[in-house]
């Protein structure tokens, strides 16, 4: 039995090969955006640290307040959790890792929205899109920080692309979902009153399958901050830079004031993109 | 009524669609006139319409009736092409809609048909006047004159107040007066309803299908009713068609449907009908013969009703209309009198009718009169008699069928 060893095909080689190539040949493109995605990051960046984190704070909890029809228990909360951040000094890190998840879930909002949207109008486009997506989703994220560092380099740019693809299949398939459940009389009635195929997106797919839709985008915010620490393995900055220094230093007080924040930002995120999904009511 | 519709507004000939991959491995088949069954054994092609041939007028609540999976949606959704036909023809206005390119149908669908689902098919994001804005909002409708016409129809339907409510605040008969006002906004011509008030409860379904004839009344549209249940289509339809496997087996009056059905498919739909609410003095009177001129002697009354065996003879002037009632014994007194003319001799206060008064209506004045029923037009021609023992023969025949059916 063991005398016998099957050929290995160099499967492994090949895309080493491949990432290569791209590399060498795309080089200007890659730079450009490179550059373009830095840029967009400290944009949002800059714009969270304008104001104070006092005044942000107490604006931010009132918005939250309001968005969320006045849930006054979730406001203070983040009044509270926001001070928290800012008195253990985390507050410039805390919008540094809310710069990185914003900026992600806008590109896999960009790309996954459209995607879903043209899978749930095509047979054939879903059965492309479908082991994508599972590839996206089962493969550890570990695997795809390699190409991306490849790509862009050490820093926040490449921690965002890896989150970007770690973090948007949901945004498709719930999008796809969300419409594909749109009741047929619905869809009957987009028909019947003789809408043309975009106003009958615009006018009834979409709007009737937005509480799905945001599931989906609630989902995507929350992986994204899930890979806050994994992308600063490959030099993203803010909390997750602090929490991955306090593993490798063993600092458990270091780790757990970082994780600590992280988590207070994900509950905020997670209450308020849920108060946009309105219960389906019928 | 017959007379005021003229135009036919939607017109459909031999209208054939078969559900599947391969329709035309059935179509022979289908005209060897096989079963459904039997065809999608074979085939594993769905018959949904074998043959339809119907013709629309201008004005007239058309029901198109039959049991579940008879085909009814189907004939209702290839007026509109949200279904397409495999064979066949539909004319709106004189024009096959399958000649009409992708905008020609938008524009079809969005000016001239307008539809109401069972289920609402309210959109849930919008308030009660955006829902009835929308198909004016799909016609690219600027919005404050949008609006402005939604309101129109929403107070039209009796909704007025429930402009900015959200549909699930509503309840099931408030959901569907959404609907309609939805489909009656633009004002189309034709407005198709598939089974709108079956998901209703009994009580406000009564309610739905009064205020649909109320509505009809004013707005004259040209509307296709689609119902598994009897006592709608009775109500409702100026004609029924009757659908069984996909094929249109009759198509009449309720009258019609009741009083001649075309085959035991349509008997057994009829059998149980409570006969007095859709029956009419027309259906159960008898031709008045013999008749007597107003202008003739006793003579002539007691000789024809002699001749006859009755007792009682209606008297007409010119061009048959009714003047009144003459019996035999004052008839016989009058002759013995010497009396030359009819007249002095009438009783006029004898009970009259029209022909559309429902048997209803008609038992009790038949119950309490000695006399014969006397059937008039609007102008006050004879059209028939009703006398008991018809009236009760009429019931009988029918009461029998159900008998027989169960
Ligand atoms: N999209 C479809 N695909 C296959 N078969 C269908 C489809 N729509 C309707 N049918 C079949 O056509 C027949 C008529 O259906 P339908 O018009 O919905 O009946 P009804 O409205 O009278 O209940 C049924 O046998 C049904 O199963
Ligand atoms: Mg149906």
């Amino acid at each position: 039995m063991n005398s016998f060893e099957l050929p290995k095909i160099p499967l492994g080689d090949a895309v080493e090969a491949l990432v290569e190539w791209i590399e060498i040949n795309f080089a200007v493109v890659l730079d450009w955006i490179s550059d373009g995605l830095d840029w967009i990051i400290e944009g949002i960046k800059y714009l969270l640290l304008v104001l104070p984190a006092p005044v942000f704070i107490i604006l931010a909890s009132l918005l939250v307040w309001l968005v969320t029809k006045r849930d006054t228990k979730l406001a203070i909360g983040s009044v509270l959790g926001l001070f928290l951040i800012w008195d253990l000094q985390l507050w410039s890190l805390a919008m540094e890792t809310l710069a990185l998840v914003l900026s992600s879930t806008l590109f896999a909002l960009i790309f996954g929205i459209p995607t879903g949207i043209l899978a749930a109008r095509s047979e054939v486009t879903h059965q492309l899109v479908k082991p994508c997506l599972d590839f996206m989703q089962t493969m550890p994220a570990f695997v795809y920080l390699i190409p991306a560092v490849v790509f862009f380099g050490l820093g926040n740019v490449p921690g965002m692309i890896a989150t970007v693809i770690f973090a948007m299949p949901p945004v498709v398939r719930l999008t796809a979902l969300g419409i594909q459940q749109v009741p047929k009389e619905l869809v009957e009635l987009a028909d019947a009153f003789g809408t043309t195929e975009r106003q009958k997106l615009v006018k009834v797919q979409l709007p009737v399958a937005m509480p799905t839709i945001m599931a989906g985008i609630n989902q995507c915010i929350m992986m994204a901050l899930s890979m806050v620490v994994i992308a600063a393995m490959i030099g993203a900055q803010g909390l997750g830079y602090k929490v991955l220094e306090g593993i490798q230093r063993l600092d458990i007080g270091l780790g757990f004031e970082g994780g600590l924040a992280i988590v207070i930002i994900a509950i905020i995120l997670d209450r308020v993109t849920q108060s946009f999904a309105p219960k389906r009511t019928e | 009524m017959e007379q005021e519709m003229v135009k036919p507004k939607l017109v459909i000939k031999s209208l054939y669609k078969i559900f599947g991959k391969h329709p035309t491995d059935a179509l022979p088949l289908i005209k060897e006139g096989r079963s459904k069954e039997e065809i999608l054994e074979k085939t594993g092609q769905t018959v949904g319409l074998r043959d339809v041939n119907i013709s629309v007028q201008e004005g007239e609540i058309f029901v198109v009736m039959g049991l579940s999976g008879s085909g009814k949606s189907t004939l209702l959704r290839c007026t509109n092409r949200l279904i397409k036909p495999t064979s066949g023809e539909v004319l709106i206005d004189g024009i096959d809609i399958a000649s009409l390119g992708d905008d020609e149908l938008r524009n079809l669908r969005r000016e001239k048909l307008g539809m109401v689902f069972q289920n609402f098919a309210l959109l849930p994001h919008r308030s009660v006047i955006e829902n009835v804005a929308f198909g004016l909002e799909v016609q690219g409708m600027p919005e404050e004159e949008r609006l402005e016409k939604a309101k129109k129809t929403i107070k039209m339907v009796g909704l007025a107040e429930y402009e900015e409510s959200m549909p699930s605040a509503l309840s099931g008969g408030m959901k569907q007066r959404v609907g309609l006002a939805r489909a009656l906004a633009s004002d189309p011509g034709i407005l198709l309803m598939d089974e709108a008030f079956s998901a209703l409860d009994p009580i406000i379904r009564t309610g739905m299908q009064d205020e649909l004839l109320d509505l009809q009344n004013e707005l004259n549209k040209t509307i296709i009713f689609v119902t598994h249940d009897l006592d709608e289509a009775l109500k409702l339809g100026n004609r029924i068609a009757l659908m069984k496997d996909g094929a249109v087996v009759q198509v009449g009056t309720p009258e019609e449907i009741l009083s001649s059905p075309a085959d035991d498919y349509v008997a057994s739909f009829v059998a149980g009908v409570d006969m007095t609410k859709v029956l009419t003095a027309e259906g159960v009177m008898k031709n008045p013969d013999p008749v007597v001129s107003i202008v003739s002697g006793p003579r002539v009354a007691m000789k024809l009703m002699e001749d006859h065996g009755i007792s009682t003879i209606f008297a007409v002037g010119k061009g048959k209309t009714f003047r009144g009632l003459v019996a035999v014994e004052d008839a016989v007194a009058a002759a013995r009198a010497k009396k030359t003319n009819i007249e002095d001799i009438l009783i006029t206060d004898t009970p009259v009718t029209r022909p559309d008064t429902p048997v209803r209506d008609l038992m009790g004045l038949v119950a309490t009169t000695q006399y014969p029923v006397a059937v008039v037009d609007e102008n006050n021609r004879l059209k028939g008699v009703i006398v008991r023992g018809s009236l009760l023969g009429a019931l009988d025949v029918t009461s029998n069928g159900e008998e027989d059916e169960e």
